[in-house]
């Protein structure tokens, strides 16, 4: 007979398993855990390479000398902004049209779910203006796009006047193969996302914009920038996107090369890239960037008008200037010359960027880490739940005993109605199941459809409004416990069965959520993993319930997020105070709502829909009568 | 056999010339090479922008070999890619072979024969057996006989054993090998030069057994032939450093040059290309110390004045036994008077 039908093999596997399972799952945590630490260290990290061929190397002569022009038009159109209160669009078009490109505009207009406290908006309507470069000797099949977002908190007028600069000095050589978009988007994000939704003819978030009247072809690449500031100290890169989504790595192996060919200062998250790569310091400095890049990918937000650009299949990056208090300073022929650098390059390209990585962490801009590399770190905390899972079943069906023994007057194998003892009982885990999704979607639907309910019955606006009862909804699921018992009939098969049952089904649950999450965004999922993981395994309703619950309660969705943003800022070396980061997390509340609405972002249905209910779950155990 | 031309070139060497005995050397020169005419075919097998060097090397022998006589009649001319009009050229109607801008191989007389799409492993092996299809004019079709001398180069991008032809398909040695067999049972070349400048170069030219085919190469299996010249302006290499020296030593040879397959041999060194050239002379029968540069990159047509008579001693050994009649027809047709 095999290993698995015969009753005493498996009841001896059973045993083995049931008396290793614990120490297995503390290896294989610790084991994930490391590994994740290890990431920035060397073995797993390796050196930055351009892959593309066609790119080739830094080849290539930049003779880019419009930085003074560029701040003449930075004066003009901060004055014009002035003067008109919103986006000069007539002056934009004029200053378009007279350094040659084919300009056109688009006005687009959206109503937020609920008034947005951080941009102070509400009803946001506006003007994307935009020229195109049409590439003289080609056909007009495919093109690059050069970004720049205006708001009425951040004018970048330097950066208008950058583009506008390029714009006139790309016109003057013969040499473009693609077609160059020259973008200016009023309300940022807004306007980059209706922008892009008109350009590829699709409607996904209800913007309401008007249809484009000019196009240049299929965008193959897009550099967005950011400068606020006549000279600059650095430059700093974004990659995180929505949902996590990352550009393919070539764009910034191209970015850095050029950094290092115009000798240019850059950073990725803020921070300088340390010299000795090889040491103690080194790798720690790597791995704290590794972990401001983690947070920023987990929180799914678009980071910069690159992130919307990337759910067309459009690799983007952003380029802020940072002016700091340091001593040397670049000018705009120097930012110009680096663009002008990349945008030769990529005028090179044959295909779409996609010879380099998709999925990638960067403990620094000249090293990364590989998606084969850094798996196996959620391979490890994934193990656990599974394990767990097994050991469950094992109980439940009571495999390591034998059929001839009997386990006492109490607990007979053959109950008085005839039914099996053995085996894991469904219908009565049904009425948790249940209730914890419908709580969950009480927590997706609710407070965004009662904002006006809520302030109208309670003296806050729509946006407190609609935080609070997402925090009421949140709260008034710990007392769920309570109220499912009365639903739940009576076990027949023993009195853990239940519990056992309904742990099982939820660490399964949990495995294949977070198992689906860290496929597109490993961050989201190794962050909850990591924090969920052994409180679920941890979990049953017998032993310090009191320790277990609030063990539960820290690790729950909503206090994840709040540990993630001290953790965060306690990165970037701006640690907060508790009352600031209670304002933050709130405010962090509204904006992960609002981003959902307006650009797609899945953080939020992720975590009520999916980890919020299963959260539930374990906390039903927890409460087990 | 003796056609207009060769009888002419007997007939000006029965003119006057101080010394006889000078002048049997010479005559006896005019027919150790034992062609008539000359043909090139010169294939460059990549496309892409950033293969502009394969292009470059290409067009500077098509312009080394037109300077020195053949004309475009006699030359198929084979381009992957248009390189001078590509959209990313900021120097349009140009290719250029050193940077700078130096030198403009592109000039303003180049017909491509083959160009772009029709640059294929098929239609490569049927320019060289002849058999095209009758809708293919004369420009494509490689019209050469047993009295022709045939200059065959080839670059692209290369491994052990096999050529790539535009990144869709490749040509190994075994089928050049059995092309070039079939051009020798055909009779369509009296003498061969094979160059090849692609990585891994020497592994195309292992496997030739026809007689007559003298091979050079830029790199030995398992190294890279490299490229050269990168030209900031324009945004890519220009060439590649084999070509690169062997035009250098092509533009000092003119017509009536008498440097030998031997300098050719010492061009481009370890030191100066990194990888090692090779060349293969075992199926060649003629000692390649005689064998001129000219008798391949050149169509001479030799004249010389002279007011004696010459007679032509038949040597049977060397000459062979066409010539043998030649000369014997011809010493009659002297002595008989005219």
């Amino acid at each position: 007979m095999g290993l698995l039908l015969d009753s005493h093999r498996r009841r001896a596997l059973a045993r083995l398993l049931l008396r290793l399972n614990t120490p297995l799952c503390v290896v294989s945590y610790l084991a994930g855990v490391f590994w994740f630490l290890g990431l920035a260290f060397s073995p797993l990290t390796q050196n930055t390479y351009i892959s593309e061929n066609a790119m080739g190397s830094t080849m290539v002569e930049e003779q880019f000398e419009g930085g003074e022009h560029a701040l003449n038009f930075a004066r003009d159109f901060t004055a014009q902004r002035r003067k008109t209160g919103s986006l000069p669009v007539a002056w934009l078009e004029r200053t378009m049209r007279s350094v040659g490109l084919e300009v056109y505009s688009q006005s687009f207009s959206r109503t937020l779910p609920f008034p947005d406290e951080t941009h102070e908006r509400y009803m946001v309507s506006g003007t994307n203006v935009y020229g195109i470069l049409r590439a003289p000797r080609a056909a007009s099949t495919e093109s690059l796009v050069l970004v720049v977002p205006s708001s009425p908190e951040t004018l970048n007028a330097q950066a208008v006047g950058l583009l506008l600069s390029l714009a006139a000095y790309f016109r003057s050589q013969i040499y473009w193969a693609k077609d160059i978009i020259f973008l200016v988007t009023e309300h940022d994000l807004l306007g980059t996302e209706a922008w892009l939704e008109a350009y590829h003819d699709v409607n996904i978030t209800g913007m309401q914009s008007s249809a484009l009247q000019g196009r240049a072809g299929a965008i193959q690449a897009a550099v967005a920038l950011e400068l606020n500031s006549d000279v600059v100290t650095s430059l700093d890169v974004a990659v995180e996107g929505l949902n996590g989504q990352l550009p393919n790595l070539d764009l910034l192996n191209l970015f850095h090369a050029f950094c290092q060919k115009e000798a240019l200062l850059c950073t990725l998250q803020g921070k300088l890239q340390h010299s000795d790569w090889a040491s103690l310091g080194g790798s720690l400095h790597g791995l704290q960037t590794l972990m401001l890049m983690v947070l920023r990918q987990a929180s799914g937000r678009p980071h910069g008008p690159h992130g919307l650009f990337l759910r067309y299949h459009v690799e983007a990056i952003t380029l802020r200037g940072i002016n700091s208090f340091r001593q040397y300073k670049y000018d705009m022929t120097a930012v110009g010359k680096t663009l002008e650098g990349m945008f030769r390059k990529l005028n090179n390209l044959l295909e779409r960027l996609h010879q380099s990585y998709f999925f990638y962490l960067l403990p620094s801009l000249s090293r990364f880490v590989s998606i084969g590399l850094y798996m196996p770190a959620i391979g490890f905390l994934l193990f656990i739940p599974g394990l767990k899972a097994l050991e469950l079943w094992v109980k439940l069906n009571k495999a390591d005993f034998g059929p001839e023994e009997q386990l006492g007057p109490n607990h007979s194998l053959v109950q008085p109605f005839g039914q099996d003892a053995r085996g894991v009982a469904l219908t009565p885990l049904v009425a948790p199941v249940l209730i914890s999704q419908a709580t969950g979607l009480a927590l997706y639907l609710l407070p965004v459809m009662g904002q006006h309910v809520a302030a109208q019955h309670f003296p806050v606006a729509e946006a407190e409004a609609v935080v609070l009862t997402l925090l009421a909804i949140y709260v008034a699921g710990l007392a769920l416990p309570h109220s499912t018992h009365r639903v739940v009939s009576s076990t027949p098969r023993g009195p853990d069965s239940g519990w056992m049952a309904l742990k099982l089904v939820a660490l399964l649950y949990l495995a294949i959520q977070l198992g689906c999450i860290s496929l597109f965004n490993f961050s989201l999922g190794f962050l909850l993993a990591v924090t969920m993981v052994p409180a679920a395994a941890l979990t049953q309703p017998s032993g310090p319930r009191f320790l277990y619950a609030v063990l539960l309660v820290l690790v729950s969705p909503g206090a994840t997020l709040l540990g993630s943003l001290f953790l965060w800022r306690e990165l970037q070396e701006a640690p907060l105070t508790l009352a600031e980061g209670w304002q933050l997390f709130l405010s962090a509340l509204a904006q992960g709502v609002l981003d959902h609405h307006l650009y797609g972002a899945l953080l939020f249905p992720l975590l009520s829909l999916g980890l919020y209910p299963c959260w539930l779950l374990f906390w039903n155990v927890l409460f087990w009568k | 056999e003796a056609g207009p031309g060769s009888l002419s070139r007997c007939l000006a060497y029965l003119t006057s010339f101080p010394s006889p005995s000078v002048w049997q050397d010479q005559a006896e020169q005019l027919f150790k090479s034992g062609h008539t005419n000359n043909w090139a075919v010169l294939v460059c097998t990549s496309r892409f922008w950033f293969n502009y060097r394969h292009v470059a090397n290409t067009l500077s022998v098509y312009r080394s070999v037109k300077r020195l006589g053949i004309p475009d009649s006699h030359i198929v001319l084979m381009l992957a890619d248009d390189m001078a009009c590509n959209p990313r050229n900021p120097k349009p109607a140009t290719v250029f072979s050193h940077k700078n801008m130096e030198l403009n191989v592109y000039g303003d007389d180049v017909e491509v024969d083959y160009r772009s799409y029709e640059v294929t492993v098929e239609n490569f092996l049927r320019v060289l057996t002849g058999r095209v299809p009758p809708s293919a004019p004369r420009s494509k079709r490689l019209l050469s006989d047993d009295r022709s001398n045939v200059l065959i180069y080839m670059t692209g991008h290369g491994g052990n054993g096999f050529l790539k032809f535009q990144d869709s398909e490749e040509i190994t040695n075994v089928e050049l090998a059995d092309a070039f067999e079939q051009m020798w049972q055909k009779r369509r070349y009296h003498e061969m030069l094979f160059i090849i400048d692609t990585c891994q170069g020497a592994s195309m030219y292992e496997r030739f057994y026809s007689p007559n085919v003298m091979a050079l190469a830029s790199s030995q299996v398992g190294e890279d032939s490299l490229s050269h010249q990168p030209d900031l302006a324009i945004g890519v290499h220009l060439m590649d450093r084999y070509t690169f020296y062997v035009l250098e030593f092509l533009e000092e040879i003119h017509p009536a040059s008498q440097a030998n397959m031997n300098d050719l041999f010492q061009v481009c060194p370890k030191s100066l290309c990194v990888s090692t050239p090779g060349h293969r002379t075992d199926l060649f029968q003629r000692n390649p110390q005689n064998v001129l540069i000219t008798d391949f990159f050149g169509s001479v047509r030799k004249v010389e004045l002279t007011t004696e008579t010459v007679s032509l001693k038949p040597d049977l050994s060397s000459m062979g036994y066409r010539y043998l009649y030649l000369t014997l027809f011809l010493n009659n047709w002297v002595a008989s008077g005219e």
